[in-house]
């Protein structure tokens, strides 16, 4: 029995010597700066957290991973875009991994956990992947928590100035019931309805298959247009009935409708969706030599590894915000002592030139102001392709809005979907 | 009987002493992260996984409604509390606020005990699977009490003797005493009448009934313990979590919890501890050791082998270990 235990003690000492040891990192000299890498490898965003690091990547091998002569060790980590999964994974590369940067995450409830989780963060910066909830940055901000790219609300920009302008009076809205679509329709109506544009709202749950009914109130409606702010399935699903219904009226997508994944899917959506304008930080083509470079860069890297015809949202996303994360280490030089006082002071003050060659400059609240494109869907070589043709400029969170009128608005929500005169 | 108080107290004695002795093999953040992250995770899913080890193991229940009790702990917390963001009713403090958490989810409790009292099985399985769905559905839509999809945050829990509750000795200890507390009233429970007529309930209800006892009852009131052992957990996980959004209640976490207990084993509540303990250990380095585009190959090949080299989980290794043992000579 005794000579049981002992044997079994020292195994377990054995056992917790050798993970001591494993566990144990390289200490080097002029230690590399450490960036953790967080977007979402499972889940419903699989293909455009995988973009995502497709291009950051991509990114960091052209600068040949170095910055101010320190070498930068991206860390990845993957989510499965919830909010407590996204915050154990940040808690890993922070306190395990000891990265120094994060890079992420990709969806909104992610974004406001890590929001939330930076601010009891001292010496360690999290910098927005592609998440685009307005209240990340806009409410209740965190001084650890930069964002360098634009929230569901810019995306619409520009776009109710622009239907107004076409003599659309009023429209009908059919969104999805939840923050993402919130924040989208809140944009449109800001703009439309101040104008003096009427709306009706129609509002579905995330994963509705069956818009029939919809469908069918929106064709009587007098709506000389129809808004729609769905993505993926369903948006697909509304698309398809539409079609199928032999809507005629003129239609309008949010920023995730307009978007390779529909257009590429085969059914009879894809005639209805030709000519379809829509709003967002990206087209398929964009005319600026920026983008241009960009794109045939990313099809020489990934054509034969599983890259899409053109780079997602979410990879555009994440190297915009990678783009604010090394500007900011070039204007120290690499260094980031002094909890990172100086490297952050950098960071908010940086103007930088995104991937599709909108300019970027950061509010009092961190938050990235940039351009946001006006697209239509149209055909180009037998292919249905997202073409810029209008570009808002430096569209800020408020929208052009005094700040303090656009928070005593309230947060976007279905009872609150921005409609004021 | 001795022998085993003796090892259970040397093992919590050893559990109190971890965080301390973990600097001596790790470097300081590391072992902080350990104490959190890994550690404290794995309590607060224990607890959470404990459970439905209870409902299962006492009873012969299988509840998948267990992650779904706890949120509902997490989310009356989250509501009540001042300071959550954004502020649902707010006006009570931690001290308040907890019970009340503790409460709704031990009513919740009762409530999927009596929906599904009269099944079994399989369909006890669909019911309860049913329920945690619907309840998950109607708080991501639901937008005036439970935010939606967004969930409610900034629930940063209350500060004892001083220190923030999120420090990782205060959450850990916490969380140990919290996992020690329910663990041993389980083990005390287990003995008294009441965990009689439930073990009477898992042989042969039919006969528990003949004996005068009212089944029905008995089973909605393990619901309702069940349901208190979740709120605990989900109580830990929101603070833990820093608030609550439907994703930690949703089928992923729902499953993950059924995971935990069969990896761990049912044969025994400590079984809950040791699967969350596997789980969160492979879930935080899974990423590390193997292709990141690929390690849920790695978890889950993990746990297809322990179910498959030992079909009542990580307790029934140490079992057969231990009978391979004593057949030596």
């Amino acid at each position: 029995m005794t000579i049981q235990i002992t044997r079994r003690a020292a195994l377990l000492g054995g056992a917790g010597l050798a993970a001591g040891g494993l566990a144990m990192p390289a200490i080097a000299q002029n230690a590399p700066i450490r960036l953790g890498g967080l977007t979402t490898l499972e889940g419903p965003f699989a293909t455009g957290g995988q973009d995502a690091y497709r291009c950051v990547q991509m990114e960091l091998e052209r600068i040949n991973n170095t910055i101010g002569g320190r070498r930068i060790e991206f860390i990845r980590e993957s989510s499965n875009a919830q909010a407590d999964v996204a915050l154990a994974r940040a808690r890993k590369l922070i306190e395990q991994d000891n990265v120094d940067i994060i890079l992420g995450p990709l969806s909104g409830a992610e974004g406001i956990a890590l929001r939330d989780y930076s601010r009891t963060l001292t010496g360690k910066s999290i910098v927005n992947g592609s998440s685009g909830a307005s209240d990340t940055t806009l409410r209740n901000p965190s001084p650890n928590f930069f964002r360098f790219s634009t929230d569901g609300t810019q995306w619409m920009a520009g776009l109710g100035r622009h239907i107004h302008g076409l003599g659309i009076r009023e429209v009908a809205i059919t969104a999805g019931d939840y923050a993402f679509p919130y924040a989208q329709v809140f944009g449109f109506n800001l703009e439309f309805c101040r104008l003096g544009g009427k709306v009706t709202q129609y509002w579905a749950p995330l994963g509705t298959t069956d818009f029939t009914s919809q469908i069918a109130q929106i064709n009587r409606s007098n709506a000389g247009a129809v808004i729609v702010v769905h993505g993926g399935t369903d948006g697909l699903a509304f698309m398809t009935q539409y079609a199928q219904a032999g809507g005629s009226k003129p239609l309008v997508g949010g920023s995730i409708m307009a978007d390779q994944t529909m257009l590429s899917a085969r059914g009879p959506h894809r005639r209805v969706m030709m000519g379809m304008l829509s709003g967002g930080p990206i087209a398929d083509i964009i005319d600026d030599p920026t983008w241009t470079d960009f794109v045939a860069r990313y099809r020489r890297r990934w054509a034969n590894e599983g890259g899409f015809a053109s780079p997602s949202i979410h990879g555009v996303n994440y190297v915009t915000n990678l783009y604010g994360i090394l500007a900011g280490l070039r204007a120290v030089n690499g260094d980031l002592s002094g909890n990172q006082a100086a490297f952050q002071r950098a960071m908010a003050a940086a103007e930088l030139t995104a991937p599709t060659g909108a300019s970027v400059k950061l509010d009092h609240n961190r938050q990235a102001i940039s351009d946001i494109f006006l697209n239509r869907i149209e055909e180009r070589g037998g292919n249905a392709v997202v073409v810029a043709f209008d570009r808002a400029r430096a569209v800020n969170q408020t929208l052009g809005m005094p700040e303090a009128q656009f928070l005593q608005l309230g947060s976007p929500s279905r009872d609150n979907a921005g409609c004021v005169a | 009987m001795r022998n085993t108080i003796l090892w259970s107290l040397l093992g919590l004695v050893a559990l109190l002493m971890l965080p301390w002795a973990l600097p001596f093999v790790l470097p300081a953040n590391e072992a902080a992260f350990w104490t959190a992250n890994i550690l404290g995770r794995a309590l607060v899913f224990g607890i959470i996984a404990m459970s439905l080890t209870f409902l299962a193991t006492y009873g012969g229940f299988i509840s998948l409604a267990q992650m779904m009790v706890a949120g509902i702990a997490g989310y009356t917390l989250a509501i009540l509390v001042d300071g959550a963001v954004p502020h649902i009713l707010g006006g009570f403090g931690y001290g308040a606020a907890i019970p009340l958490g503790l409460l709704a989810a031990t009513l919740m409790g009762l409530l999927v005990g009596a929906i599904s009292v009269r099944t079994r099985d399989i369909y006890l399985l669909m019911i309860t699977l049913a329920l945690a769905m619907g309840v998950f559905r109607f708080i991501e839509t639901n937008i005036a009490w439970f935010n939606g999809y967004e969930g409610i945050r900034n629930v940063v829990g209350p500060t004892l003797f001083g220190q923030d509750f999120r420090n990782p000795l205060v959450f850990y200890h916490i969380a140990l005493a919290t996992a020690v507390l329910l663990y041993a009233g389980i083990l005390y429970l287990v003995r008294t009448p009441f965990g009689l007529v439930l073990q009477g309930i898992r042989d042969n209800p039919r006969r528990v009934a003949a004996l005068g006892y009212s089944v029905g009852l008995h089973r909605i009131a393990a619901f309702g313990v069940a349901g208190f052992i979740a709120g605990c957990g989900g109580i830990l996980s929101t603070i833990y979590n820093i608030g609550i959004s439907p994703g930690s209640i949703g089928l992923g976490a729902t499953v993950n919890v059924l995971i935990m207990s069969v990896i761990g084993g049912l044969g025994h509540p400590v079984g809950a501890f040791i699967g969350s303990l596997i789980y969160t250990v492979f879930d935080t380095f899974a990423a590390t050791i193997y292709d990141r585009d690929r390690f849920n190959t790695l978890i889950g090949v993990v746990f297809l082998a322990i179910v498959l080299v030992s079909p009542d989980g990580a307790i029934g290794i140490g079992a057969r270990l231990r009978r391979l043992l004593a057949r030596r000579p």
